[in-house]
């Protein structure tokens, strides 16, 4: 049977080094199984967190290699085995133990973002009418699993740890959901621009390419934000048309 | 006593899955504070990997659909040892709780005329299972943390309770740790919800995650609460079996309810060999109407593919006994062969099974449109759990509910697919709302420090030990003989020297020697969870012995009939005065005449 070895980060907040293990490597075998194959027979303390094993939880991001992945989801066969494999934590997060972060940070901007808000039920049992090809969109935002793999890799946190000012695209995501969501009547673009910090995103795409389901978080979701603050504030004829409407709305009522 | 950090909530939840997120958000808009402490971070729970739909008769897809005919399949698919009254307010309340989640934001995949649209499942007559492609859990469980995240509910992550804590009968608190630093907690409460959902890690072949320790279910018992029906544990038909690092992992129904097919190496479709007589009229008797079936024709009768669970397992499990099976010891489940009749087959298959796509294709190198898949029976759910009163899901001991997986009575021998996503609204939603009542009609209950004392100094044993047993070795011998003898085909011979074995592991685990410190220490958490495993392998293995039938899940070798008389009674596990297990049998409240007359319209 083959064998490989794995340099995995061991440590807390004060500091750590890589330690060495050696397991062997059956089929199919992906990262995670090493991991807790080490744990339960060479590191019994060994923290990391997962749950589901299929790429549908989103709990088991680390850094293999040097690239954000889901733990679960990386075959050992991706990997060169004629050199030892790092595994690390995130480096946006503060490092709690071993390949365990504190993502409460997550947590906390995501109960910042207003609610949902629907419009009046459309029919009079309570229930709305929507088109499949109208939510196609606000389903593929909805398929994020939350593994903070895209906060991980964006400069804007891991680089210039700017978490007062940027939420991420992570929840740059979630505004994009409700925002297309076709139900939905809040207006999330005030903030958008001046307190989650949409301006810092310069699109260097490398959200998309670390996102375990696929989704196009800059083309499909952050680009057209962008193009709607870019409409709210910017657009004179746009600001002059929807205040009257505003106003003749109010006038309405 | 050391002065350990106390919170006092009015509601205090634990776990944070579907039932308890919904219990947590009830209870909070009743105007109580909660708290909400979950083993894993929020949105994390096993209810994410539900894949096929939300069961509810909205009868969108079917306008012959109503609460009657999903009472009937459910009592039937549970082999009529359900509670019949948490049936039928299932039944009832379940497509009011999923049009509430579209009020919160949910989006679930559309009819032609925009309305919620709904799949086929195993079980079911009328196709019933609202669903967001195969990730539905996903979708119902971050829409409901989304809602709940502003309701002002206080979320404890990654803390787990160790004991309840009681003030006479009444469970007034709760005592667990945070993981981050193994620090001890106390929650004072004057409610409690369990919802904790399974044991799955009581066996080796399992779809549930290393939380699925029956916590819920050992703490109630350990409380003094009944267990009942222990004995039925599901095993998920489609499970992977290849490669052996992905075995277990879910294969959802919903590739049934589109069109897949099971066969043997010899390429026949064996589930039509073997139709039971409750199922033969409404079951198609030719591949053709199957098909028809599953491409929305409401004269064609349901492949038998989608019979129920505990039936198709047993199919699968006689397959690969007889030799029939698939190179790695499963069976065929193929989706592919459609090709022959939608000419955009691929597609159709992406588009309905993405996460099953993604799956094959990114662990096992499987191109679902175009190769059948390897699939084997996988523990998946127990219908078992703690006895509660069907309309405020409250426990004999007053102030302790349960709601969801951990909490029994709904699905009888059998739970139908897409019944546990409408379970965990239907009972977490009155959960919630009957804890939050019984908080306000009571005060906080004097927390009791013996048993706090008690429950740190044994959890903090395993520190100071000269033994060497490791944890992981332990439960991974224990899964083991779960698997091997109280699985899916049970007998009294083998059954019986695992009562004695368990005795063993009891040592074993109290001998377990944890090394590091306490600050996130999976292996202190492995062993600390041990008991719990015990606990309800035992009440599995005793409540097994007991029931001297085959009824839905369970399969007896050595009574492999149904007794009549065994039809009337459930299995109730408690823990007697000297600390022993007890099980006796207990006779079925009759069902009222109306629910009767419901069944018998609907046969």
């Amino acid at each position: 049977m083959k064998t490989a070895t794995f340099k995995i980060w061991r440590g807390d907040a004060k500091g750590g080094e890589f330690h060495d293990y050696t397991t062997e490597i059956s089929e199919g075998m992906v990262v995670l199984d090493a991991v807790n194959h080490i744990q339960a027979t060479q590191a019994n303390d060994l923290a990391c967190r997962w749950n589901c094993k299929a790429g549908k939880c989103g709990s088991c991001s680390a850094e293999v290699n040097g690239m954000p992945k889901l733990m679960c989801m990386t075959r050992m066969s991706e990997l060169p085995l004629d050199r030892p494999i790092t595994v690390e934590p995130m480096k946006a997060f503060p490092v709690l133990r071993d390949l365990i972060t504190d993502v409460s940070w997550n947590f906390r901007v995501k109960k910042k973002i207003k609610k949902f808000k629907p419009r009046p039920p459309d029919a009079p049992d309570g229930t709305w009418r929507m088109q499949q090809e109208d939510i196609d969109r606000v389903q593929e935002f909805r398929k994020c699993i939350e593994c903070f793999l895209c906060q991980d890799v964006c400069h804007v946190l891991r680089d210039h740890q700017m978490h007062e000012q940027f939420i991420g695209p992570r929840f740059l995501i979630h505004v994009a959901a409700l925002e297309m969501h076709p139900l939905d009547t809040e207006n999330r673009i005030d903030e958008l621009r001046n307190t989650q910090g949409i301006g810092y995103c310069n699109i260097t795409k490398c959200c998309t390419k670390v996102c375990p389901e696929s989704i196009e978080i800059t083309d499909n979701g952050i680009i057209p934000l962008k193009e709607r603050v870019v409409d709210e504030f910017y657009d004179p004829f746009g600001w002059i048309w929807r205040t009257l409407k505003r106003l003749s709305d109010k006038g309405l009522k | 006593m050391p002065d350990y950090e106390t919170f006092e909530r009015d509601v205090l939840v634990i776990g944070a899955g579907g039932a308890g997120l919904r219990a947590a958000i009830e209870a909070s808009a009743a105007g109580v504070s909660v708290g909400l402490v979950c083993k894993s971070l929020l949105g994390k729970a096993h209810t994410v990997m539900a894949e096929g739909g939300i069961a509810a008769a909205l009868a969108n897809v079917d306008e012959r659909d109503n609460w009657k005919v999903h009472f009937s399949d459910t009592m039937r698919g549970g082999q009529y040892v359900n509670n019949w009254r948490m049936a039928e307010l299932h039944a009832r309340e379940a497509p009011d709780r999923v049009r509430e989640l579209e009020a919160w934001g949910a989006v679930f995949d559309r009819t032609k005329d925009g309305r919620i649209l709904q799949r086929n499942f195993g079980g079911h007559k009328y196709a019933r299972l609202a669903h967001v492609g195969d990730r539905t859990g996903l979708e119902m469980i971050r829409t409901l943390q989304d809602h709940g995240i502003h309701q002002g509910i206080d979320v404890y992550m990654e803390h787990t309770i160790l004991s309840l804590l009681k003030d006479g009968d009444r469970v007034v608190g709760a005592f667990g740790y945070e993981r981050e630093r193994g620090r001890f907690k106390i929650f004072r409460a004057k409610a409690i919800v369990l919802a904790t959902g399974g044991i799955g890690r009581a066996y080796k072949i399992t779809s549930n995650s290393w939380e699925y320790t029956g916590d819920g279910h050992s703490l109630a018992y350990d409380a003094g609460a009944e267990l009942i029906d222990m004995e039925f544990v599901q095993f998920h038909p489609t499970g992977m079996v290849w490669p052996p690092s992905v075995s277990g992992i879910l294969v959802t129904e919903g590739v049934r309810g589109d069109g897949g097919i099971l066969t043997n190496k010899e390429g026949r479709r064996f589930m039509f060999d073997d139709i039971p007589a409750s199922y033969k009229a409404q079951t198609a008797d030719n591949e053709e109407e199957g098909w028809r079936y599953c491409q929305g024709d409401k004269n064609a009768r349901r492949p038998p593919e989608l019979l129920t669970r505990d039936h198709v397992s047993r199919c699968i499990v006689r397959e690969i006994k007889e030799g029939r099976g698939s190179p790695h010891g499963g069976v065929f489940l193929d989706i592919s062969w459609i090709k022959q009749k939608l000419p955009n087959s691929a597609e159709y298959i992406k588009r309905k099974l993405p996460s099953m796509y993604h799956q094959f294709k990114q662990l096992a190198d499987i191109d679902i449109t175009e190769q059948a898949m390897e699939v084997g029976p996988t523990t998946h759910y127990i219908m078992g759990g703690v006895r509660v009163d069907p309309d405020t899901q409250m426990s004999r001991l007053p102030g302790l509910f349960a709601a969801g997986e951990c909490a029994a009575g709904i699905n009888g021998a059998n739970r139908l697919g897409g019944n546990s996503l409408s379970d965990l609204l239907v009972f977490g939603k009155r959960a919630g709302e009957f804890a939050a009542k019984f908080a306000k009609e009571n005060s906080l209950g004097e927390v009791d420090n013996d048993k706090i004392e008690t429950t740190a100094r044994e959890a903090l044993a395993a520190f100071e030990r000269a033994g060497n047993e490791n944890p992981y070795q332990v439960q991974h011998d224990l899964q083991e003989i779960m698997q091997h003898s109280v699985g899916i085909v049970r007998n009294e011979n083998e059954m019986k020297p695992v009562l004695d074995r368990l005795k063993e592991f009891r040592d074993r685990a109290n001998g377990v020697r944890v090394i590091g410190n306490r600050e996130f220490n999976p292996g202190w958490h492995t062993a600390l969870d041990l008991k719990n495993l015990l606990t309800v392998s035992e009440a599995i293995a005793c409540a097994a012995l007991e029931r001297k039938e085959s009824r839905g899940a369970q399969f007896r070798e050595d009574y492999p009939n149904k007794d009549e008389a065994l039809g009337k009674v459930n299995t109730i596990v408690s823990k007697a005065a000297d600390g022993s297990m007890q099980v006796r049998l207990e006779p079925i409240q009759e069902m009222p005449d109306n629910l009767k007359q419901v069944i018998e319209e609907n046969r």
